[in-house]
């Protein structure tokens, strides 16, 4: 799993530094920096390789997020989790910067503890999370036992997104619809154009497959 | 106030300062104590001593419960482990799943610190029945935690998966959260279904995963069908050797991609180019070749070349195409249209090369280096992974050995390959071109080991066929049968040379491990009969024939002295590029006191760079010994010095009495006398 978790910014200094597991020394970070951030030519992949440890890393304007392990991971969750964490501290506190993970670290380590328990991800659904995670700091004295248990069992429950037991009195979904086109033009003319499938807005949950009719009059129907 | 000002402390004696903060009445100054130890950490100070936590376990809140939980497992000093088994029994059966889960991480965290505790405390069985649990993401952190686990402890069956088992994962897979399910996921692909039936079972519970968001979970899902489809019946649904071949469009690259998707996605689309997409295919290389990026574009120029080759109806149009970039007259692109054209199959396409060529004088310099070196014909073969590795790195879809396109053994410590094991015969499908992976990851390429003492000899041949598999080198790929040679092969040599009841020797494919490890078996007998005694120094192995001599065939060996016999062992190396066959091997026969049990005998070794020990069972009286030895390429003729130690026997206990006078008997003529400078002398044992 995951063995450390480390954030940089664009001149290579730490911001954030989180280790899980013994076998990532202090030197990994440096390493990271040294090989990666400040390496003269241009990095070609983001997985890298220096003395047996593997670094994954993202980039944000000019924020460096790195995930760090020695074992054989899945490649891909440790990506997925660096863009969700992204998504995550985006939600919480907007841009992601230098300035507003400063004036942020003790949230962000108390996100990382939550969400990447011992390098293994756990719920990471931004609703959920900030009913118990809030910047004022837990108010939890005056929570009764039953919101505490209502709190957890959204956190670990099938729906990570709703609390059970909500009714409203008209049922209505939602869909928002999100198309993009892609387009390569030349002076010759139009090269390419592709359009991408809608996606419903909860972008972790399935997918539901649906069909566009277009009719004569150009108006969209959908049929799930 | 921000926080960001507690970055910039760096007074000293901070630790005693914390420590009394934290215990402080007021919850503003633990709190403000709390986040310096914070800021303290990200800098590299040692703050492990501050985090306490024990009574929290048993607070109201839940919350808090996990809390503490989670943090005590984060403490690593051996003491206070021993405190926290208490609190983490109770967690692990607590009424809330929170807590649980917690719970379930904390024992893998403890398993890091203390993995004896761990196994005496009775903590993995509490795991296993957390795969039980109601709550789905309870069981999905039992999962991660116990496949983590089993990591270290790779023979032991610590998940036990058995057909109730899977159902409940099966179950909880459907109801957590993308991060469970990879861990189910990753887990399930492990788990070797027991008939093609179950298989299918599973497979139809994890095809729906393929339309998750989170590409992980696909991934990961593919893994589990790809490595259960080998085991369903040929004609079920589900069976689609041939994935992606319709999506080539997702693949073509964006302008935006980081440089080294796109060059992922240019491979990827060179091995999904087929006659009925080449037309789109081609016309996207020849866009790409117009790109700021010089790697890419060479890349793409190869690309129209190696599909020239690959979909060979299409040869004409590829040209075509080649020929326009030509035209375009931009440096690099020239040079590798004309490489691409220079090294295709078709001698038209090649004339037409070299007439360009020489219409175009405008770089004659790297146009003489591109025609004057000799470059091997592309051919497909090199898009193919070898087959062994191929099949390894599907066990790892996802991970990183398939990002390396390593197994994991090459870039972890410590790691263990997975084999992949196939059904039992019973439904009677085995292919003949399908040897036993294990097998033959086994023999791949087993580096020369350093010579070992007698009783590990037999060690080393085990290694030669059981042992963990390597790193594959560079070579070309190796030929599924050479295995059974191997084995047949160290079948017969033990067989004629050592054991006096006949044993018949086998020169015939044996595909299953049995076979080899009943010539194993052989050699345990043999040695146990011969008794293959301990002690007595073996000289290590010298180079009697240097590969430079023998084109390509190296011999080195050494002479040992076992049980009152004298024993010469080879090890044979193939250094050159190609299969060496038919070998034989002679001793010189006029020697005086010669007496051989073994004149000549001819086996096959065939493997590029591979290694072969032979061992010959003599008895010789002189000094100087020559052999020849044939191959298919030549003979070759060397000679070797049989070292004085091998003639000694080991009872060479002598009384005290008989030595002084053996001494004096020998004349005075044969006494010489040298002075040693500079000895240190330590007492004999």
């Amino acid at each position: 799993m995951i063995g450390g978790l480390f954030i940089y910014n664009h001149k290579g200094e730490v911001l954030i530094s989180r280790v899980y597991r013994d076998d990532i020394g202090r030197n990994a970070v440096d390493a990271f920096r040294v090989n990666v951030i400040h390496a003269r030519q241009q990095v070609r992949s983001p997985v890298t390789n220096i003395a047996r440890t593997s670094f994954f890393h993202v980039k944000r304007s000019n924020i460096w997020l790195a995930a760090v392990t020695k074992q054989n991971v899945n490649a891909a969750m440790v990506f997925e989790f660096l863009y969700k964490m992204c998504d995550v501290m985006a939600a919480y506190f907007g841009k992601i910067s230098e300035e507003n993970i400063k004036n942020n670290f003790v949230l962000i380590y108390e996100l990382l503890d939550e969400i990447l328990d011992f390098g293994y991800p756990q719920n990471s659904e931004t609703g959920a999370l900030k009913t118990f995670i809030t910047q004022q700091g837990i108010k939890s004295q005056h929570q009764t036992k039953e919101e505490q248990s209502q709190i957890t069992s959204q956190v670990t429950g099938q729906i990570g997104w709703r609390w059970e037991g909500i009714k409203y009195r008209r049922n209505e979904l939602f869909l928002d619809v999100l198309e993009s086109v892609n387009l390569l033009m030349s002076p010759q003319g139009v090269r390419y154009l592709k359009v991408f499938e809608p996606k419903l807005n909860y972008s972790d949950h399935d997918v539901i497959k649906w069909v566009r009719y277009i009719g004569r009059s150009g108006i969209y129907e959908t049929r799930c | 106030m921000t926080d960001s000002k507690y970055f910039t402390t760096n007074k000293k004696g901070e630790i005693f300062e914390l420590k009394a903060e934290l215990n402080n009445e007021k919850k503003e100054k633990r709190k403000e104590a709390v986040k310096k130890v914070i800021a303290a950490m990200t800098v590299g100070k040692d703050v492990s001593l501050l985090w306490y936590n024990f009574r929290d376990c048993e607070d109201p809140n839940p919350l808090i419960r996990a809390l503490a939980v989670r943090t005590m497992g984060c403490i690593r000093v051996d003491k206070i482990t021993e405190y926290l088994c208490e609190p983490l029994r109770k967690c692990l059966k607590d009424e809330d799943p929170y807590v649980r889960k917690t719970a379930a991480v904390c024992v893998a965290k403890l398993h890091d610190i203390n993995a004896q505790m761990v196994e005496d405390q009775g903590f993995l069985d509490s795991l296993r029945d957390l795969i039980a649990d109601s709550n789905p993401m309870v069981v999905a952190n039992a999962v991660a935690a116990l496949s983590e686990i089993s990591e270290s402890h790779p023979n032991s069956n610590l998940l036990d998966l058995n057909p109730q088992n899977i159902n409940k994962l099966l179950t909880a897979l459907n109801e957590c959260t993308e991060w469970g399910q990879i861990f189910i996921l990753d887990c399930l692909s492990n788990y070797n279904p027991k008939d093609d039936r179950e298989a299918q079972s599973i497979c139809e519970r994890v095809t729906p995963r393929l339309s998750h968001a989170n590409s992980a979970v696909v991934l990961s899902a593919v893994k589990v069908l790809m490595k259960f489809l080998e085991l369903l019946p040929k004609d079920s649904d589900y069976y689609k050797p041939e994935i992606l071949k319709q999506e080539i469009k997702v693949f073509f690259v964006k302008y935006n991609d980081p440089i080294y998707v796109k060059l992922e996605k240019l491979d990827i689309m060179i091995r999904l180019a087929s006659q009925a997409n080449i037309a789109q295919v081609l016309a996207e290389l020849k866009e790409y070749a117009t790109e700021v990026d010089v790697d890419f574009v060479r890349k793409a120029v190869r690309a129209i070349g190696r599909c020239a080759i690959k979909v060979e109806q299409s040869a004409e149009r590829c040209v075509s195409t080649l020929l326009d970039l030509i035209q375009t007259k931009v440096n690099y692109v020239v040079q590798e249209a004309i490489v691409v054209i220079r090294d295709s199959d078709n001698p038209d396409l090649r004339d037409r090369g070299y007439i360009y060529w020489r219409l175009l004088s405008t770089d004659p310099v790297t146009a003489k280096e591109v025609v004057l070196s000799e470059k091997p014909l592309i051919s497909e073969e090199t898009d193919l992974i070898e087959p062994t590795l191929l099949d390894e790195l599907i066990c790892h879809i996802g991970s990183l050995a398939s990002v390396y396109h390593k197994p994991p053994n090459a870039f972890v410590e410590g790691s263990h390959g997975i084999h992949r094991k196939h059904l039992p015969i019973h439904h009677g499908s085995t292919d003949a071109g399908d040897s036993p992976v294990g097998t033959t990851t086994a023999t791949t390429l087993e580096q020369p080991q350093v010579i070992p003492s007698q009783g590990d000899l037999l060690g080393d041949l085990l290694n030669l066929d059981l042992g963990p598999p390597v790193n594959v080198p560079q070579v070309s790929s190796m030929q599924m049968g050479a295995v059974d040679l191997l084995g047949g092969g160290l079948d017969s040599l033990v067989g004629q040379s050592f054991i006096p009841s006949s044993v018949p020797a086998t020169f015939a494919p044996s595909p299953t491990p049995a076979v080899v490890s009943s010539g194993l078996n052989d050699l345990f007998e043999l040695s146990t009969g011969i008794g293959m005694a301990p002690g007595g120094y073996v000289a290590p192995k010298a180079v009697w024939l240097p590969a430079v001599k023998a084109k390509g065939l190296e011999i080195s060996g050494t002479f040992t002295h076992r049980q009152g016999h004298i024993y010469m062992e080879m090890n044979f190396t193939n250094k050159a590029l190609q299969h060496m066959t038919d070998f034989a091997i002679q001793f010189n026969k006029n020697r005086p006191f010669y007496n051989p049990d073994r004149l000549t005998y001819t086996t096959q070794f065939s493997l590029p760079n591979t290694l072969y020990r032979a061992l010959h069972y003599l008895k010789i009286l002189v000094p100087l010994f020559e052999v020849a030895v044939k191959n298919n390429i030549d003979v070759f003729y060397f000679s070797c010095l049989i070292p004085l130690n091998v003639l000694f026997v080991e009872d060479g206990k002598m009384e005290r009495q008989v030595f002084l006078a053996t001494w004096k008997d020998i004349p005075n003529e044969n006494e010489l006398q040298f002075q040693i400078k500079e000895c240190h002398l330590n007492a004999g044992e």
